[in-house]
């Protein structure tokens, strides 16, 4: 089965389980135990479209997206990339495809080097992977920062320069530079202030109609979620409870963790929020 | 202490930090009261100057490069220049105060039920026994499951939902008539975070408990507040009820808040109304109105600071900061379609 490129789902993950083990012991380390962190799920990511992962902490959605790009190795379970197994391959086998599949992490300020300047981090992805250099470099850079909402004055700055909202653009320029096809963005809103939070959602919507990206959205927001995403997935402790369209499952969830996830989300319309809190109090 | 005067009046606050780079001025005239039993939402960004307003009102935010002006009355008494000893009385005495982070505000060394007994022990003449019972009481009138046994837990051993719940149940415990919830919710799950806001509901309407909520979310604002003050750049631009908050907002500020959210009740739009640009730092602020540079209303007059006044002729407690008059407010938020009352109300009710 070696469904060549164009053929059936960008991203198709089947069964993955990551288990840590809990081990005793000094010299001799048995293991006790063992955190199911992922424990079975599959879902499939289509060409140009979103899928959202929702859950709450110690759901095991970050889990899944670090053993989906290999950056942990699964435990068990089959991750396939463009109709290629990439489970289990090797750092060097890896390197290529990371090309085609690029993240967005949560914390703008912890994801930027701080000893770089934007260009070079922004350009860094081009010149390892070989792209782009010296004078093509820097006006790729240039073109993806004017793309993402900076300007080319902030070539040479560094991230502490920038706000919350700045950063995560930064973030975003550098994993678009290699043209990826599928972007993980795990949590790339919920560190940000309210009235940025939109601009950094309205560009990524923007960003995959020019590019046909495919994003795997991790987010424990369902709001934010269900704005960004064609399809969302909900996770809960290791599992995936309830996947469907996106709309579907905000308005007419399936699932009891579902509704209760949906039911805890604060409605922001004091009448609304007073009625559906009667409503639940019977 | 006449019944009808406010329990907390809070009037021409100012806090400024001396940095290298200059003074900033996190707190710029802020001006508010508190009456008995109500709960005020304080609603704004990073760097707002919310949390500072918070700190200031009980003394955290005194220090050799501080510089506070204004005045903070708790039932008539003035808090601006008391001395330390007072204000260790009214700390946790008279105003009890809540962090974001419950995991930080404990000492992780010691048992959860001690650390609730060293507050009870250094404000009252009780014995270590009737401490450790009061304690008890603390954490199961607060909702924790098994308090006899779990008062001899260390934190670490709470979840982050129970940590935030013996937060409040130290809050508490001294019998507080003012409590001040920083960000209460936000490190915690929508799940649990509904807990802890049906939590500070009941607090509310069983002990009367006047309560200042520092939130930038506004979906928890319309859950449990009465009053909203919103601040921007250090100043307040918004002040009203609830209800005149979200369903006649009056500052392009709070438009934007309450366009920009995400709503579960209502079909997604294309696109999500969008704030530009972003905060201003303070050590540059803008001229005049301080949002006027990402305002799409500004005009000449907005170069002049407005005032924080009442605009309409009948709502005299809904105040705000800006020049537009009423009807231009109106059409502009229309035209904008951001806001809540205006937008389709075809969704399916939950």
């Amino acid at each position: 089965m070696s469904g060549g490129e164009g053929a059936g789902a960008l991203l198709e993950v089947t069964d993955l389980v990551k288990h840590f083990p809990v081990k005793r012991g000094i010299l001799i380390e048995h293991e006790v135990d063992r955190v199911r962190a992922v424990d079975g799920i599959s879902f499939s990511v289509e060409r140009g479209q979103t899928l959202g992962l929702v859950g709450e902490s110690g759901s095991g959605k970050s889990t899944a997206c670090r053993a989906v790009l290999q950056l942990i190795r699964p435990t068990s379970g089959s991750v396939r990339f463009q109709g290629r197994e990439i489970s289990g391959l090797s750092r060097r086998q890896m390197r290529p495809l990371r090309r085609e599949m690029q993240m967005i992490f949560q914390d703008p300020y912890a994801s930027l080097n701080p000893r770089k300047r934007v260009g070079q981090i922004v350009g860094d992805p081009l010149k390892r992977q070989k792209v782009a250099s010296g004078k093509e470099l820097r006006t790729r850079v240039l073109e993806l920062l004017e793309r993402v909402g900076l300007s080319t004055e902030h070539y040479d700055r560094f991230p502490h320069e920038f706000s919350g909202g700045q950063r995560q653009r930064i973030g975003i320029a550098r994993a678009l530079a290699l043209k990826p096809k599928l972007v993980i963005c795990d949590e790339p809103v919920s560190a940000l202030d309210v009235s940025i939070q939109a601009q950094i959602v309205n560009l990524l919507d923007d960003l995959q109609d020019e590019f046909g990206l495919a994003y795997l959205f991790v987010a424990h927001d369902i709001g934010v979620v269900r704005h960004i995403a064609d399809r969302i997935a909900v996770m809960h402790a290791g599992k995936l409870v309830e996947e469907g369209d996106a709309d579907q499952v905000c308005e007419s969830p399936r699932d009891d963790y579902t509704k209760k996830l949906l039911a805890a989300v604060p409605i922001p319309d004091p009448r609304r929020s007073r009625e559906r809190r009667a409503g639940t109090a019977r | 202490m006449s019944p009808d005067q406010p329990l907390l009046a809070v009037s021409g606050l100012r806090v400024g930090f001396a940095t290298e780079a200059g003074t900033v001025q996190a707190v710029d005239g802020v001006s508010f009261e508190l009456g008995r039993g109500e709960v005020l939402a304080i609603v704004g960004e990073s760097g707002s100057g919310k949390s500072v307003t918070a700190q200031t009102l009980i003394g955290l935010t005194r220090s050799s490069n501080s510089s506070i002006e204004g005045s903070v009355k708790l039932d008539g008494q003035e808090l601006i220049g008391a001395g330390d000893a007072q204000l260790r009385e009214v700390r946790g005495e008279r105003v009890g105060m809540i962090f974001q982070d419950p995991m930080t505000s404990f000492n992780p060394v010691y048992k959860i039920g001690d650390q609730i007994v060293e507050a009870i022990r250094a404000h009252r003449d009780l014995s270590r026994a009737q401490s450790r019972r009061r304690a008890m009481e603390l954490l199961d009138s607060v909702g924790i499951a098994e308090a006899d046994r779990r008062v001899d837990d260390y934190p670490h051993e709470f979840s982050g939902g129970m940590r935030q719940r013996a937060m409040i149940a130290m809050a508490l415990a001294l019998e507080p008539v003012v409590l001040i919830a920083d960000e209460p919710t936000t490190a915690l799950d929508v799940t649990i975070q509904a807990q802890i806001l049906r939590l500070l509901e009941r607090l509310n309407r069983e002990r009367g408990l006047a309560t200042i909520l520092i939130t930038h979310d506004l979906g928890v604002v319309a859950e449990v507040a009465h009053r909203v003050l919103v601040m921007y750049a250090g100043r307040v631009v918004e002040e009203g009820t609830l209800e005149e908050n979200f369903y006649d907002p009056q500052h392009p500020y709070t438009w934007g808040l309450i366009g920009s959210l995400t709503r579960l009740d209502r079909p997604r739009p294309h696109r999500l109304p969008q704030i530009a640009g972003a905060p201003p730092s303070l050590l540059e602020l803008p001229q005049g109105c301080h949002f006027r540079p990402r305002c799409p209303h500004e005009f000449s007059k907005c170069q002049q600071l407005p005032g924080l006044e009442a605009r309409l002729a009948d709502a005299p407690a809904h105040r705000d900061r800006c020049w537009l008059g009423p009807e231009q407010k109106r059409e502009r938020r229309q035209v904008e379609g951001q806001i809540g009352l205006e937008a389709p109300q075809e969704a399916p009710g939950g």
